[in-house]
C-alpha cells in the first residue's frame, strides 16, 4: 500500500472505526450511524479513513473487535450501542492514545466520551401532533425495553398529547426487542385492533409504519424518516442525525483538540431532527408543532416542565419547575394519566 | 478446503474485492499480521475454548448414537445457575466463590441435559427434539430472569445483570496478562488431552464407541444402554454448563439477553468437522475461531460485509462436511465390510 | 382498568391466521422432509432466502404472486445444496442443516442489500363474494390473500397424501425403514431429495409471505427465529398434518395474544408465556411415548439417519 501512495501526502489519514450492533441494512439505528460515518468521509475527505464492523454482539466479541481496531491503527473508535459500555471502558484503558466515543452510555474515562440524543424532545413534537390527529383518542405505542430512555419517550409524548387533547389515552405494548419486524408488525396490528389510530414506536424496524399504511392510520418514522414505507400514513418522524456530531468530533481528533465530554444534544444542536410534516396535518397544527420545536430550540420550553405529577398522583415537578438531567437519565416511572405498569 | 478457497474467492471477486487479499485476511492475518496477531493469536484460543469444550462433551454422545443438540440450552443454564450463585452471595469476596459458581454451572448444565436423558430412558422420547426444545425454554428463562430478579440494581433497568468483573471473587480473569486467556483456555487444553486418553486407553472410550456402532454387541458386553445415555448426555451437559459459566464470568462479564451467541450449535459443527476425535475437535475449533476473528478483521480492514463472511463460513462447512464424510466412509467400507447393511448410521 | 372485552375475538383470530402462516408453511414443509426420514435443521436459512428472493421477485416483476413463486424456488434451490451434501455425499444432517442456516442468512443479506427501504407491491386479497360477507366466519376466514389459503389447504391435502395416496405411503416407508424400501426397489435417495426440495419450497414460500404480506418489507435477519419455531411445531404436531395446523396457530397465536393482552392493558410475564409452547411440545412428546399412545404417531424411525444403498 505504501508504494501506491503519492509521496506528496504529508499526514497519514486518521483511521476512524465504527462498531455497530446491527446490520447496516436494518433501516433503523445502525443505518443512521452508518449515514453518519459516510458524512464524516464526505466532509473530511482524504484526511480520514473510516471502517466499520457490523452485527457485533455485545460483550466479549465487541471487546475483541475494538481491540483489533485499536491495534490496527484506528485512532478514534465510535461504539454505537449501550451494551458496548463495559467493553469500551476496558479497551480504552489498554489504549490511552486511542479516543473512544460511546453512544448512550454513562461511563466515561479520560479517553472515552459519551454522547446521546434528547430524543424525548422530538417526542414532545410528535406527541403534540398525535394528540391533535387522533380521532379515537387512542395512541398506540410500541416500546422495546423498560429502560429510562424509552420510559422518558413515552412520558414526553404523552404529556404533549394530553396538553392538546385531554381525552387522549396511550396504549403501550412492550415487545422486549429492538429489532424483530414480524413482532413489531404484530404489535402494531394488536394496537390497531384496540382502537389506536396513531402509532408511535421505539423499536428499530419500519414494520409498524408499513402496517399503519396498510390499515389506513397514522404513524411516525423512528430513527430514520421511513417515508417510503408509509407515503400516506407517515405524519412526521424523529430522525437520529449523528452526522454533525461525528464530523465535529472527528475533526477535533485531527486538530488535536479532542477532550472527554458528555454530550446530550437535542433538536437545537441538530442531533434530533424532525422529519418534514405530512400535508395531512392541518396547517394550524403544523404551525403549533413548529412553534414547539422552535421554543425547545430557544430554550423557552422544556419537555418536562411542571406542574407534573407521577402516575401515583404524587408531585414530581412543581409549577414552572423543569426536570433536571439526573432524574431524566434514571427515569423509571410514568407520569400521571398513563395507565398500566412499567414491566419489572 | 481448496474448493472453499476457490468458491470463496469467486464470491469475493463478484463483490469487487481482491479475492487473494480477502482470503489472506480471513485465514492468515489472525495468526501472522504484524500489528494485530500478538493479540489475536491468544484470542483464537479464547474464542475456541467454549466451542471445543462443548464439542468434546458432545463427541461422546455422537459416538454412542446419542444426539444432544441442545448444548446451547445447557450452556445458557450453566451460565445462569453459576451466575445466580454469584449474585445471591454478592458482594462476597471469598476465594471459593468462583469455584462454587463453576460447580453450580456444571450442575446447571448437567440437570438441563439429564431432562432429555431421563425422558429418553423412561418415556423413549427422542433426545434430539427434547434437547432442542429445551434451548428455547432456556433462552426465555434467561431473558425472563435478566429483565426480572437477576437485573442489576445499578443498571438503569437495562436487561442485564451485575458485572462479574467488578469483584475479583467472581471474575474469571485472564491468567497471562494481555492475552485474555482465562481458565477456559487451559481447561480446554487439559480436556483435549484427557479425552484423548479416555478414547484411546480407557474402557469407557471403547464402550461408547461400541454402543454406537454395535448396540447389540454392547449389550452382550454388559454395557447398560441407559447408563450410557445418562453418562453421554451428562458429560456433554456438564461441559456445556461449565463453558457457559466460564464465558459469563470471563469474556462476557455479565448476563444479558444477548449472552447466547450460538456456541452450542456451532459446537455441533465443530464436533463433526473434528470427526469426533479430541485432536480433530481442537483443530476444528481453532479453525472456526480463526474464521470468526479473520471475518472481523476482513470487515474493517478491507470492508467486506459481515454477511459475506457468513456465506464464506457456510461454504467452508459444506465442503468440509461433504469431503470429510467421503474420507470417513471409505475407511469404514474397508474395515467393516461384513457389517455393510448396518452402515445406515446417523453420521 | 383491565378490559378483556376490548379484544375483538374476530379480528384476533383473523390476525392469528396471518401471523401463523409463515411458520405453518415452513412447518408443513419440514414435516414432509422428516416423514421421509431426513432432519433438516436449516429451515431458518431457507425461510430467509425465500423472504429475500420473494421480495426481489415481487419488486422486479411488480407481481407479488410471481414473487411468492420466486421465493419458493429460492428455498427449494437452497435446500438442494443440503440434499446433495446429505444424500449423495452422506454429510451429517444435523451439522449440514446448521451450516445451511449460516449460509442462508449470509446469502440473503448479500442478495438483499439493494432492496432495503423499498415497499413491495401489495398482495391482492381474495375477496370471495358471499363467503366474505358471512358474519364472524367470513370476517375471520375469507378476507385473506391467496398464499394464506395455500397454507390452510396443505394440511388436509397432506393428511390425505400420507394416508391414502400411493406416493405418500412410499415416502412414509422410506422414512420408517429405508433398508426395506430400498429392498423393495424404491429409489430412497431420489424420494428424499424430492422431499427435501418440497420442504425447501414450503419454507421459502413461508419466508416470502413474511416479506410480502406479514411485515411487508425486506430487512436483514427479518425471520428472527421463525424457522426454529417451525421445527418445534413439527415435533409438537407429532408429524401429523392437522396438528401442524393446530401447532402453528398455537405458537403464532400465543405471541400475538400476549401483545393483544398488553394492548388491552393486561400485564403478563412475557417470557414465561413465550416458553410455554416449547414445554407443551416436550409434554406432547412424553404423552405420545407413554404406553397408551405408543402405537400412534412417533418420529419416523429413520429420522436423521443417512442412507447409502448397498447394491
Amino acid at each position: 500500500m505504501a508504494f501506491t501512495l503519492p509521496i506528496e501526502v504529508a499526514a497519514e489519514p486518521l483511521k476512524v472505526g465504527f462498531v455497530y450492533v446491527g446490520p447496516i441494512g436494518d433501516y433503523g439505528w445502525t443505518h443512521e450511524h452508518d449515514i453518519g460515518r459516510q458524512a464524516v468521509e464526505e466532509a473530511l475527505g482524504d484526511k480520514v479513513e473510516t471502517s466499520y464492523a457490523e452485527s457485533v454482539p455485545e460483550g466479549a466479541d465487541a471487546e475483541r473487535v475494538m481491540t483489533q481496531m485499536a491495534l490496527s491503527g484506528h485512532k478514534l473508535i465510535y461504539t454505537t450501542s449501550f451494551g458496548y459500555m463495559d467493553p469500551t471502558i476496558n479497551v480504552a484503558e489498554k489504549f490511552p492514545n486511542v479516543k473512544f466515543e460511546h453512544a448512550t452510555g454513562f461511563k466515561r474515562a479520560p479517553n472515552v466520551s459519551t454522547y446521546s440524543a434528547r430524543f424525548y424532545e422530538g417526542r414532545t413534537v410528535i406527541g403534540h401532533i398525535a394528540g391533535h390527529m387522533t380521532e379515537t383518542n387512542v395512541v398506540g405505542y410500541i416500546a422495546s425495553f423498560p429502560i429510562p430512555e424509552v420510559v422518558r419517550g413515552i412520558n414526553s409524548a404523552y404529556l404533549a398529547a394530553k396538553k392538546v387533547n385531554p381525552d387522549v389515552e396511550f396504549k403501550i405494548v412492550w415487545v422486549f426487542t429492538w429489532f424483530d419486524p414480524a413482532k413489531e408488525a404484530d404489535a402494531a396490528r394488536a394496537l390497531i385492533d384496540q382502537g389506536a389510530d396513531v402509532i408511535m414506536q421505539h423499536t428499530d424496524s419500519p414494520a409498524a409504519m408499513t402496517i399503519a399504511e396498510e390499515s389506513g392510520i397514522y404513524a411516525f418514522g423512528q430513527a430514520s424518516d421511513m417515508a417510503q414505507f408509509g407515503p400516506t400514513a407517515r405524519l412526521s418522524s424523529i430522525i437520529d442525525d449523528w452526522s454533525p456530531y461525528y464530523i465535529e468530533r472527528t475533526k477535533a481528533v485531527i486538530d488535536g483538540t479532542w477532550e472527554m465530554t458528555d454530550t446530550w444534544h437535542g433538536i437545537k444542536e441538530g442531533m434530533v431532527a424532525i422529519g418534514a410534516f405530512s400535508d395531512r396535518i392541518p396547517a394550524d397544527v403544523q404551525a403549533s408543532a413548529t412553534a414547539i420545536k422552535e421554543a425547545i430550540v430557544a430554550g423557552t420550553m422544556h419537555s418536562f416542565e411542571g406542574p407534573i405529577n407521577r402516575q401515583d398522583g404524587t408531585v414530581w415537578l412543581k409549577e414552572g419547575e423543569r426536570a433536571d438531567d439526573g432524574v431524566l437519565l434514571g427515569m423509571n416511572f410514568y407520569v400521571e394519566g398513563i395507565e398500566g405498569d412499567i414491566p419489572q | 478446503m481448496i474448493l472453499t478457497v476457490i468458491a470463496g474467492g469467486t464470491l469475493f471477486t463478484l463483490m469487487g474485492k481482491n479475492p487473494l487479499e480477502a482470503i489472506r485476511v480471513i485465514f492468515l492475518d489472525p495468526i501472522f499480521n504484524d500489528t494485530v496477531a500478538s493479540y489475536t493469536r491468544p484470542q483464537i484460543l479464547v474464542k475456541a475454548a467454549p466451542l471445543v469444550m462443548i464439542a468434546l462433551g458432545l463427541s461422546y454422545g455422537f459416538r454412542a448414537n446419542i444426539w444432544n443438540i441442545g448444548a446451547e440450552g445447557q450452556y445458557i443454564i450453566g451460565a445462569l445457575a453459576g451466575a445466580s450463585v454469584g449474585l445471591a452471595l454478592y458482594p462476597s469476596e471469598a476465594f471459593w466463590l468462583l469455584p462454587l459458581m463453576g460447580l453450580a454451572g456444571i450442575v446447571g448444565g448437567l440437570v438441563w441435559a439429564l431432562i432429555p436423558a431421563l425422558l429418553k430412558i423412561y418415556f423413549r422420547t427422542n433426545e434430539i427434539l427434547v434437547s432442542l426444545m429445551l434451548v428455547y425454554v432456556a433462552i426465555n428463562l434467561l431473558s425472563g430472569l435478566v429483565t426480572g430478579i437477576l437485573r442489576s440494581p445499578i443498571g438503569f433497568n437495562f436487561p442485564e445483570s451485575r458485572s462479574f468483573h467488578a469483584l475479583a471473587s467472581t471474575h474469571n480473569d485472564e491468567l497471562i496478562a494481555g492475552t485474555g486467556m482465562h481458565f477456559g483456555v487451559f481447561f480446554m487444553l487439559g480436556l483435549v488431552i484427557f479425552c484423548y486418553w479416555i478414547l484411546k486407553r480407557h474402557i469407557f472410550g471403547f464402550q461408547v464407541t461400541l454402543s454406537g456402532q454395535a448396540p447389540r454387541a454392547a449389550k452382550f458386553a454388559g454395557i447398560n444402554p441407559n447408563l450410557m445415555i445418562v453418562l453421554c448426555l451428562g458429560i456433554s451437559g456438564s461441559l456445556a454448563g461449565l463453558a457457559g459459566l466460564l464465558e459469563v464470568t470471563g469474556p462476557a462479564g455479565k448476563l444479558t439477553t444477548t449472552f447466547p451467541v450460538g456456541y452450542g450449535f456451532t459446537a455441533i459443527i465443530v464436533a463433526f468437522l473434528g470427526r469426533l476425535h479430541p485432536l480433530g475437535i481442537l483443530l476444528a475449533g481453532l479453525l472456526m475461531a480463526i474464521t470468526y476473528i479473520g471475518g472481523e478483521l476482513a470487515q474493517f480492514m478491507i470492508g467486506l460485509p459481515a454477511a459475506a463472511i457468513l456465506v464464506f463460513q457456510g461454504m467452508l462447512l459444506f465442503f468440509l462436511l461433504a469431503t470429510d464424510i467421503l474420507v470417513n466412509f471409505r475407511m469404514r467400507w474397508n474395515t467393516q465390510s461384513k457389517n455393510r447393511s448396518r452402515i445406515a448410521r446417523p453420521s | 382498568m383491565i378490559d378483556l372485552s376490548s379484544i375483538s375475538l374476530v379480528t384476533l383470530f383473523a390476525s392469528i391466521l396471518v401471523a401463523s402462516t409463515p411458520i405453518l408453511l415452513a412447518a408443513t414443509g419440514e414435516m414432509i422432509v422428516e416423514k421421509s426420514g431426513v432432519l433438516n435443521l436449516g429451515v431458518e436459512g431457507m425461510m430467509i432466502i425465500g423472504a429475500v428472493c420473494g421480495f426481489i421477485g415481487a419488486v422486479k416483476t411488480g407481481s407479488p404472486l410471481v414473487g411468492a413463486i420466486v421465493g419458493m424456488t429460492g428455498g427449494a434451490i437452497l435446500s438442494l445444496v443440503f440434499a446433495v451434501i446429505t444424500q449423495y455425499l452422506l454429510g451429517n444432517q444435523v451439522a449440514s442443516g446448521l451450516a445451511l442456516t449460516l449460509f442462508g442468512l449470509g446469502l440473503a443479506s448479500l442478495l438483499g442489500t439493494e432492496f432495503t427501504g423499498i415497499r413491495p407491491p401489495p398482495m391482492p386479497k381474495l375477496d370471495i363474494p358471499i363467503l366474505s360477507d358471512l358474519p364472524v366466519i367470513g370476517e375471520i376466514l375469507f378476507i385473506h390473500d391467496p398464499i394464506l389459503y395455500v397454507g390452510l389447504i396443505l394440511p388436509p391435502v397432506l393428511w390425505w397424501f400420507f394416508r391414502a395416496s400411493r406416493t405418500g405411503l412410499i415416502v412414509r416407508a422410506v422414512g420408517e425403514n429405508h433398508e426395506a424400501a430400498h429392498a423393495i426397489g424404491y429409489n430412497v435417495r431420489m424420494i428424499r431429495v424430492t422431499a427435501i426440495m418440497v420442504g425447501g419450497g414450503c419454507a421459502g414460500l413461508g419466508g416470502a409471505y413474511l416479506s410480502l404480506v406479514r411485515v411487508p418489507q425486506w430487512t436483514e435477519g427479518m425471520t428472527a427465529g421463525a424457522g426454529w419455531i417451525a421445527l418445534a411445531i413439527v415435533v409438537f404436531a407429532s408429524w401429523k398434518p392437522w396438528r401442524v395446523l393446530l401447532g402453528a396457530w398455537l405458537f403464532g397465536g400465543l405471541s400475538l395474544l400476549q401483545l393483544n393482552l398488553q394492548a388491552a392493558g393486561v400485564a403478563i410475564g412475557v417470557e414465561y408465556l413465550s416458553m410455554s409452547p416449547y414445554i407443551a411440545t416436550i409434554l406432547v412428546l412424553i404423552l405420545l411415548s407413554s404406553r397408551r399412545y405408543r402405537h400412534q404417531a412417533q418420529a419416523p424411525s429413520c429420522l436423521g439417519k443417512s442412507f447409502h444403498p448397498t447394491l
